[in-house]
């Protein structure tokens, strides 16, 4: 395009008066129209309780009824102290991490391989793909019931291992109840991230399998040379995906384990904040610990998305 | 772009406390004097609610003006946290018949309860009705909060089949001494009769140290509270005994690790348990039951041993519009004749002195709620102080640790708790 061509249009334009710039505001006008809800559920259901936690944390603050009068005196920090000084703050943080190191590489393994699997054309590939979907849309109570009846004292795994079951057992095992939670999750949620990867991998072109087939490539070395850094992107999804949901772990703890015991040993943050904002009143203890936990997801998230997307 | 999000924040933050002050509030002035339909919760036990309805049937027959709905609890895990959360929304009844005492200080923090005490007659009424057994539970302002309602002394029970099953006589059976109910406890789960001898939560919600230290160390202590005066009292030798005297139940698996998922009593997978008369009615078609008072280290006669009382009160909460017909429903609803028809339908013992002399025809129909009521002559209650659900729990994190997993000496982890505890009594600026 020339610098006439340009003058000419501009031309034209001006010459029907502010068409253009009509158009250009009705456009941005009907944008806003159709973002304007999602705006309003994200101010109503994020922004204004994250806002909201952010006062309440740096306060001496706890729930009253309505129009009484409770002091709510600016303590700065106080509150973050006693999280930073509370050993089970940090027992949670410590639970998590062994969480997140065992459910993140063991969910990114087993959904890119089972997803490389099913996307293959095997039997009864329909049937597989639902049977490992089923866990992730199964109630965790109802599912937390069977781990019980597996994992328990008297439960299915510890008769088949007669003498050599753990004592304790699986789910109050100081050392074990966390692992298990892991594997839990782990299997729970399987489904979701495999039907990502299954996604994920419609894009990746049969030509390059081909390609490397051609050049010598058996399976093994097309699923570390072709697949995997074929579905790359989706990696990150997963990891980070895996990532916030663990960090967020609290339904496990507070049914597989008894309220994240034995002794704290399977205790979570967000469980943690349950306990001390509704069950113990302090709502300025657990708002800290809230946004302390907002940053480590964050900290995490980023680290692990440098981590993955490495190389791109 | 730094300004712009510490604006933003600013708007959310100032946002977040226009919600929160936007709530209506009741004014107590109109409110006291006031009159009109109200709500009462019940707790959701099947009895309680039966006879909830019947009461309030028969309150509305005789006050069509003043017409008072009876419904549940809401559902939550607890009905505290329900209560609790009513109270921050003003959605909760005008009274409610399932108040935990040691929940009483959060709600009167929560600005949640309206003292009964303000009403003309409101001490003279909860004093004249309960007698001494009042006095435990006047808060610390001295006021009345709470209506001392009704208690489930806590007793042992047993399953008298699996104890004939283990061997063992079940008319007479060896649980008055420490001793005694361990020898026992190793015969019912050696013998196989049962999985275990007594099963209750080891888990660690605070208010489980009620059903296995807190009766233990009621009955070793003479009837000691956990706190006194202000100071910790559960650090001293009966305190240590009765931990002792658990951590070997657990330490020698005749009581469980693990959180059994149903009711291991009704299931016949324990033995035995700590609970109130109501479990009477609640196993009587699964359970032949026997019942036996809390052990103790040397045995005491049952004339002298002590207990939780495991007590539940009635109390008006602050978003009741009409606190006269409140005031004049609670005082209908634990008449004498009304805590008869209590007792009739449930089982559950009336917060009232002498009630086997005082309800004879009920005792002589059922005479194995007769060593209840005399239990519940002889009950201690959770102290009335600031903090008390922090205190439980900071308990209650000790005693999971040593006793029921065994780490670490019983008497290090009462040493400990004790310590915890008189902080956080010196946080919360306990005056006693």
């Amino acid at each position: 395009m020339t610098d006439s061509a340009l003058t000419a249009t501009t031309g034209r334009h001006t010459s029907h008066g502010d068409t253009a710039p009509r158009h250009g505001r009705f456009r941005s006008g009907t944008g806003a129209l159709f973002v304007t809800p999602y705006v309003l559920f994200l101010v109503v259901v994020f922004a204004v309780p994250l806002g909201y936690t952010l006062w309440i944390s740096v306060h001496r603050f706890y729930f009253t009824a309505p129009g009484t009068h409770a002091d709510a005196p600016w303590v700065g920090l106080a509150n973050y102290r006693d999280v930073f000084t509370d050993p089970v703050v940090g027992r949670a943080f410590l639970n998590i991490a062994v969480f997140l190191v065992i459910n993140v590489p063991l969910t990114v393994l087993l959904a890119l391989v089972l997803a490389s699997a099913l996307n293959a054309k095997i039997r009864f590939r329909t049937f597989f793909r639902a049977a490992y979907y089923l866990p992730y849309i199964t109630a965790s109570v109802a599912l937390v019931g069977v781990w019980q009846f597996m994992f328990g004292t008297d439960g299915f795994v510890n008769h088949l291992l007669g003498p050599h079951a753990p004592d304790p057992s699986w789910l109050v095992n100081s050392h074990l109840a966390m692992p298990m939670i892991a594997f839990f999750v782990t299997w729970k949620q399987l489904g979701f991230f495999v039907m990502l990867y299954l996604a994920a991998l419609q894009n990746v072109g049969a030509e390059l399998y081909e390609a490397a087939s051609v050049d010598g490539a058996g399976r093994v070395r097309q699923f570390f040379s072709v697949t995997v850094p074929g579905v790359r992107p989706a990696t990150t999804l997963v990891v980070i995906y895996a990532i916030i949901t663990g960090a967020n772990l609290f339904s496990e703890p507070y049914l597989l384990t008894g309220g994240g015991g034995p002794d704290h040993a399977s205790t979570s943050p967000v469980l943690l904040m349950y306990q001390k904002g509704i069950e113990q009143g302090h709502p300025d203890f657990a708002a800290a610990l809230g946004v302390v936990l907002v940053g480590f997801v964050l900290v995490i998230s980023l680290a692990a998305r440098k981590l993955t997307e490495r190389g791109n | 772009m730094l300004r712009r999000t510490a604006y933003a924040l600013l708007v959310l933050a100032l946002a977040g406390a226009t919600t929160a002050c936007g709530r209506s509030a009741v004014d107590p002035g109109a409110a006291r004097g006031a009159r009109g339909p109200i709500t009462v919760w019940l707790s959701n036990n099947a009895q309680e609610v039966a006879w909830g309805k019947t009461m309030v049937a028969a309150w509305n027959r005789s006050h069509p003006g003043q017409r008072v709905t009876a419904q549940q609890i809401p559902a939550g895990k607890t009905s505290e946290e329900a209560i609790s959360a009513s109270i921050v929304a003003g959605t909760s009844a005008c009274l409610v018949f399932n108040t935990s005492p040691a929940s009483v200080p959060t709600f009167e923090k929560q600005n949640g309860l309206v003292p009964l005490s303000d009403f003309p007659d409101g001490d003279a009424y909860i004093k004249k009705r309960g007698g001494a057994l009042t006095e435990q539970y006047a808060s610390q302002d001295g006021k009345f909060y709470q209506l001392p309602w009704k208690s489930n002394p806590v007793m042992i029970l047993y399953n008298k089949k699996i104890f004939k099953k283990a061997g063992l006589d079940p008319e007479h059976p060896r649980l008055a001494t420490y001793a005694q109910f361990l020898e026992t406890s190793r015969t019912l789960v050696r013998s196989g009769a049962a999985k275990a001898a007594i099963w209750p939560a080891p888990s660690s919600e605070f208010f489980q140290s009620w059903l296995d230290f807190y009766p233990a160390f009621a009955a070793e202590s003479g009837g000691r509270q956990f706190i006194e005066d202000g100071r910790v009292r559960f650090d001293s030798t009966a305190g240590r005994r009765a931990a002792a005297f658990w951590r070997t139940l657990y330490a020698e698996k005749l009581a469980p690790q693990e959180l059994y998922p149903g009711d291991a009593v009704n299931d016949g997978k324990a033995a035995m348990a700590t609970v109130g008369p109501w479990a009477v009615s609640a196993y009587k078609d699964s359970v032949d039951i026997g019942v036996a008072p809390i052990p103790t280290a040397a045995g005491k006669p049952p004339g002298d041993t002590y207990s939780f009382s495991d007590e539940k009160s009635a109390a008006m909460f602050s978003a009741c519009r009409n606190r006269a017909t409140a005031w004049d429903l609670l005082k209908f609803a634990t008449s004498a004749e009304q805590d008869g028809t209590f007792l009739d339908a449930t089982g559950q013992m009336p917060m009232r002195e002498d009630l086997t002399a005082r309800y004879p025809a009920f005792f002589a129909k059922k005479p194995l709620y007769k060593v209840f009521a005399r239990q519940a002559e002889r009950v201690v209650e959770v102290p009335n102080v600031p903090g008390s659900i922090d205190i439980w729990q900071a308990f209650r994190a000790e005693w999971t640790k040593s006793v029921v997993f065994g780490d670490g000496s019983t008497d290090a982890a009462l040493r400990r708790a004790s310590d915890k505890i008189t902080k956080l009594l010196d946080e919360y600026g306990d005056p006693s």
